[in-house]
């Protein structure tokens, strides 16, 4: 049983824990012996500025008790949408958003989770119907406080030739999972999934993405990279599965971390399941430390210990934001990056 | 300028340096030669402050200030360079931003502003060009990638661009050509003033037609053992180590 349905029916015996295959890394069940009230919504004089709100054309808020909203771009129409999910005050949001992208239109949209410092639940839902020819480009910050819990899952539909791409930075939560699930044509259309945590105390996060393709001649890349210290918990799990009859799928995946205590851990289960021929596949996966030679190389330039891990740290992650293609986005992603370099490092 | 007495170190509980002694004048370059193993790089590594050594006697400082009781930043801002015998590979980093980073936190630590970025730009142009580094180079990672000789010139690439007051060559020869030996040379020379000295680790009496000591010890066992002018290096070239290895 989803969270969504817990928040719904008050009953939270079934949530999905330990002995859940998916869920193993992320147990909710043990964590939710109740559930806090639904979120009554903000008030209005409560409401800062957003990290994204100069950049989009259309901004939506959602901070009530359980919100469903609509996003519906036009053929051919280019515009950009900002989602500001807000967690608040030891309360739970349970948020739907379906996104209608049509033919040839063109979606950025930014996505923030901004939580405060109470224990609430957020549940989000997204539904993405991105049709023929149409590209979206999806940024997503997770600022959560460190006793939130959160779980964002989105849903994603492309049409022949469309593209849809993705980066997901997050600082985690007491307990977090952003989840997207691509069913993929095939047909020439593009998914870029990538991902960022950067994790300090005890926190957690857990980027899990499935991609099935289903047809012939599609490509998915994917670049997740995290940095974990103290004594938190970065999850990855990535599955990317060609069904049999989709040739030429190209499918690239790559997550790297970095521990920087003995107490962090990584934990991942990247998995290509192909079952068709003539397809070009690859996957890393590492998991590894600073170079201390090369801290004390840096040091020995003039550069004090905390700069040169956090150069180091830095160039690690930056090469994420590089891949983002909506500028002003990427600008964001970059000051998130240096913003939480020095808790990270 | 550098003065090290009696200075023991070990790493890992074995005793490496075992009560070495050397001092390096202002404006002098001196040379250590020495059989592999002796202990040369530990103390470039003990000087320069890495960790992981355990300094159990004796002293060493630059210029009247105690070294040994500084981090690896400080005495590198005090003027300490050295170019590394094994170089290493900064992933992600652009050599440009690195330096630029380093002389900015050394300018920082020594109370002076940034330097701007236009007058930073043409003094890396200036001194690639001395070097014949490409500068499209310097906008790769730092050594990521590059051959053992381009990684020894890229160090002396950053001492030209640090200015330091110190340096200490470790084998900075071993994996030049022989152009890019002369290259480096002509570098390390340009550098050479009444307030600057240097050490220069090496195995082989060429680099010293290069660039001539002002004085030549022979580092065995730990100690150096013996001292002399240029001409010792030429000995050394003649009868190795044998007899020091007898006397170590
Ligand atoms: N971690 C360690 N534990 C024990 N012995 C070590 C350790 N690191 C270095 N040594 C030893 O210290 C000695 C001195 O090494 P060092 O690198 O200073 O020699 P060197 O004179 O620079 O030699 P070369 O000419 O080959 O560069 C060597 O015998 C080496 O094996
Ligand atoms: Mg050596």
């Amino acid at each position: 049983m989803s969270l969504s349905s817990a928040l719904e029916t008050g009953e939270v015996s079934r949530l999905p824990g330990r002995r859940d295959e998916d869920w193993r890394w992320t147990d909710l069940r043990g964590l939710l012996k109740a559930l806090p009230p639904r979120s009554a919504g903000l008030p209005p004089e409560e409401l800062e500025a957003g990290a994204f709100d100069a950049l989009g054309d259309d901004i939506r808020i959602l901070a009530g008790g359980a919100e469903t909203q609509a996003v519906v771009v036009d053929e051919d129409v280019e515009t950009t949408v900002v989602l500001r999910f807000l967690s608040r005050a030891a309360t739970s949001l349970q948020a739907s958003v379906t996104l209608h992208v049509g033919a040839g239109a063109k979606l950025t949209v930014y996505e923030t989770y901004e939580g405060d410092g109470s224990a609430y639940v957020t549940n989000a839902d997204l539904r993405f119907e991105i049709a023929v020819g149409a590209s979206v480009e999806r940024v997503v910050l997770a600022s959560d406080g460190e006793e939130g819990i959160l779980v964002s899952q989105a849903g994603v539909k492309l049409g022949a030739g469309s593209a849809f791409s993705q980066t997901i930075a997050t600082t985690g939560a007491r307990r977090q999972r952003l989840e997207t699930t691509v069913e993929h044509p095939g047909a020439g259309a593009e998914v870029r999934l990538d991902g960022l945590y950067l994790l300090a105390g005890k926190r957690h996060a857990d980027l899990t993405t499935t991609v099935r393709h289903l047809g012939v001649d599609g490509s998915t890349s994917q670049l997740t990279k995290g940095v974990v210290r103290d004594q938190s918990r970065g999850v990855f799990q990535g599955r990317i599965v060609v069904e049999p009859g989709a040739d030429r799928t190209e499918a690239r995946m790559g997550h790297h971390a970095l521990v920087l205590s003995d107490r962090a851990e990584v934990d991942a289960r990247p998995e290509l399941l192909i079952h068709a021929d003539d397809v070009q596949c690859a996957h890393g996966n590492t998991i590894g430390a600073l170079d201390e030679e090369a801290i004390f190389y840096m040091e020995q330039r003039g550069l004090s210990e905390v700069m040169a891990r956090a150069l180091l740290i830095g160039a690690f992650v930056s090469e994420v934001a590089d891949r983002l293609r909506a500028p002003g986005g990427r600008d964001v992603v970059q000051d998130w990056i240096a913003e939480h370099m020095e808790v990270a490092s | 300028m550098l003065k090290i007495n009696n200075l023991h170190a070990k790493i890992d509980g074995k005793e490496i340096l075992k009560g070495l002694t050397l001092e390096v004048p202002a404006g002098q370059v001196h040379a250590i030669m020495g059989p592999n193993g002796a202990g040369k790089s530990t103390l470039s590594y003990v000087l320069t402050g890495r960790t992981g050594y355990d300094v159990t006697g004796g002293s060493a400082s630059l210029n009247g200030e105690d070294l040994l009781g500084l981090d690896a930043s400080e005495r590198a801002t005090r003027g300490l360079f050295l170019s590394f015998q094994y170089p290493l590979e900064i992933a992600g980093v652009p050599a440009l931003t690195f330096i630029r980073s380093a002389l900015n936190a050394q300018r920082k630590a020594r109370g002076e502003d940034e330097i701007k970025a236009p007058d930073f730009l043409k003094l890396a142009r200036t001194q690639a060009a001395a070097l014949k580094i490409d500068f499209d180079m310097l906008k790769r990672p730092l050594n990521v990638g590059f051959s053992g000789g381009e990684k020894k010139r890229m160090e002396i690439f950053q001492a030209a661009m640090l200015s330091p007051r110190f340096l200490i060559l470790d084998e900075t020869d071993s994996g030049l050509d022989i152009d890019a030996l002369k290259i480096v040379s002509e570098g390390v020379n340009a550098m050479r003033s009444p307030e600057r000295s240097m050490l220069v680790i090496t195995h082989y009496q060429r680099l010293l037609d290069y660039i001539k000591p002002d004085r030549v010890h022979v580092l065995a066992g730990g100690r150096i053992v013996q001292s002399g002018g240029p001409e010792l290096a030429l000995e050394l070239e003649r009868e190795g180590y044998d007899k020091y290895a007898r006397a170590a």
